[in-house]
């Protein structure tokens, strides 16, 4: 299987930067293992393959970067999405850009840091439904505004119908998006910046 | 059966960036130790983490548990090649300081120090934040962490060209990527699945 973070950032197999890759290959196998486990996973039990790759087209969309953003929105179609949906979704992306991170510490000496910013709720329920609308606002926080994060943020998403494992395995997937995403878009600025 | 959260009502979170252990506090409950099925216990990697409510709590979802931390010890862990040891810890460090993880910030500050030597700068990041003036090599990878730490993502080729003006190879380069995305991954779930507390005395 191609190396999900190699395709992202555009690096051939025999490129520089893929070499240097190459000198870790515990790094490289376990990127692509945790993409798997998290996008091939053996258990759908709490969290279906289509909210996975709604939730990461979602996620990709709101970093700004197209790669991520076509190569998830392409394994989402890939689960018969209906148009309607997609449709609502890409609206919710045009609605949900913001600039982070930002956010409130805990109220003492770092309030001053304090930096404000919207709190994102989905529009078009109806389309979305409530599990996956409810989950869209956690990762709008978790990806602007994770500091912002509280236990009645986990309590909505129990009272939409998530499950405490489908809540770990949700929380695990967008903060590997932050991951992937930002490994590709710094491998792709570092390959196309000659010394 | 709707399940509910778990509280901490007498916990008093640390306000400041600290360089203190600090403890805790899963909002989901995590599995009791007893509990663990063996799936559960060998995703956990290190058998001590089975004292960790954190960790107990990610082994919810045991195979990207089991990935994410075979991950994280490579990108800080591999010293053969690339970045020092106290360089990932700083770029770790800076992308917490960034993102607000107090929890985080403390662990990896402790580590900068550890592998650096540099106390006072390392208490000066936590302290001022990130624009605090480190000497320029450590300048650099602070702001090159900071900018991939944005989102959208900031990183560019001017941070590129000030790290390579510093002294660090492309090798180098891509640990700093490495460290300063995972810490990505790191903090949120840190920041988002419970809360610090001060460490029981």
């Amino acid at each position: 299987m191609t190396d999900i973070i190699d395709t992202l950032a555009g690096l051939a197999p025999d490129s520089p930067l893929a070499q240097i890759r190459d000198r870790k290959p515990i790094t490289r196998d376990q990127a692509q293992t945790s993409y798997r486990a998290l996008f091939e996973p053996a258990d759908t039990t709490d969290v279906s393959l289509q909210e996975r790759f709604a939730v990461a087209t979602f996620v990709a969309a709101l970093h700004a970067q197209p790669e991520p953003t076509a190569f998830y929105a392409a394994l989402l179609s890939r689960t018969d999405a209906p148009e309607a949906f997609t449709a609502a979704l890409n609206a919710e992306i045009a609605a949900a850009r913001a600039t982070g991170p930002y956010g409130a510490y805990p109220e003492g000496p770092l309030s001053a840091e304090d930096v404000s910013g919207p709190t994102y709720a989905v529009t078009n329920t109806q389309a979305l439904g409530p599990r996956l609308s409810a989950v869209l606002a956690h990762a709008h926080m978790l990806v602007f505004h994770p500091r912002d994060a509280n236990g009645p943020a986990l309590q909505a998403l129990l009272d939409a119908g998530w499950s405490n494992t489908g809540i770990v395995t949700l929380s695990q997937l967008v903060a590997f998006l932050a991951f992937q995403i930002r490994a590709a878009a710094g491998l792709r600025v570092l390959a196309a910046s000659v010394p | 059966m709707t399940e509910a959260i778990v509280t901490h009502p007498d916990n008093h979170e640390p306000t400041e960036f600290t360089l203190a252990m600090l403890d805790w506090l899963p909002w989901l409950e995590p599995p009791a130790e007893a509990d663990l099925t063996p799936r559960q216990r060998d995703s956990l990697v290190d058998n001590a983490r089975s004292k960790s409510a954190y960790f107990r709590l990610l082994a919810r979802d045991p195979d990207i548990l089991e990935a994410r931390t075979r991950t994280d010890k490579d990108i800080f862990f591999n010293t053969s090649s690339g970045l020092p040891r106290a360089e990932r810890e700083l770029a770790a460090a800076a992308t917490s300081r960034h993102n607000g993880c107090i929890y985080c910030a403390s662990v990896h500050a402790r580590h900068a120090i550890t592998y650096s030597k540099r106390s006072e700068d390392v208490r000066r990041l936590l302290a001022t934040g990130v624009t605090a003036n480190l000497g320029e090599r450590w300048n650099a990878i602070v702001a090159a962490a900071v900018a991939l730490t944005a989102t959208p993502i900031e990183f560019g080729p001017g941070h590129v060209t000030r790290l390579r003006e510093a002294g660090l190879g492309d090798a180098e380069i891509v640990d700093v990527i490495n460290a300063s995305a995972f810490f990505n991954w790191a903090n949120r779930l840190m920041l988002s699945l419970g809360e610090p507390a001060a460490a029981a005395k």
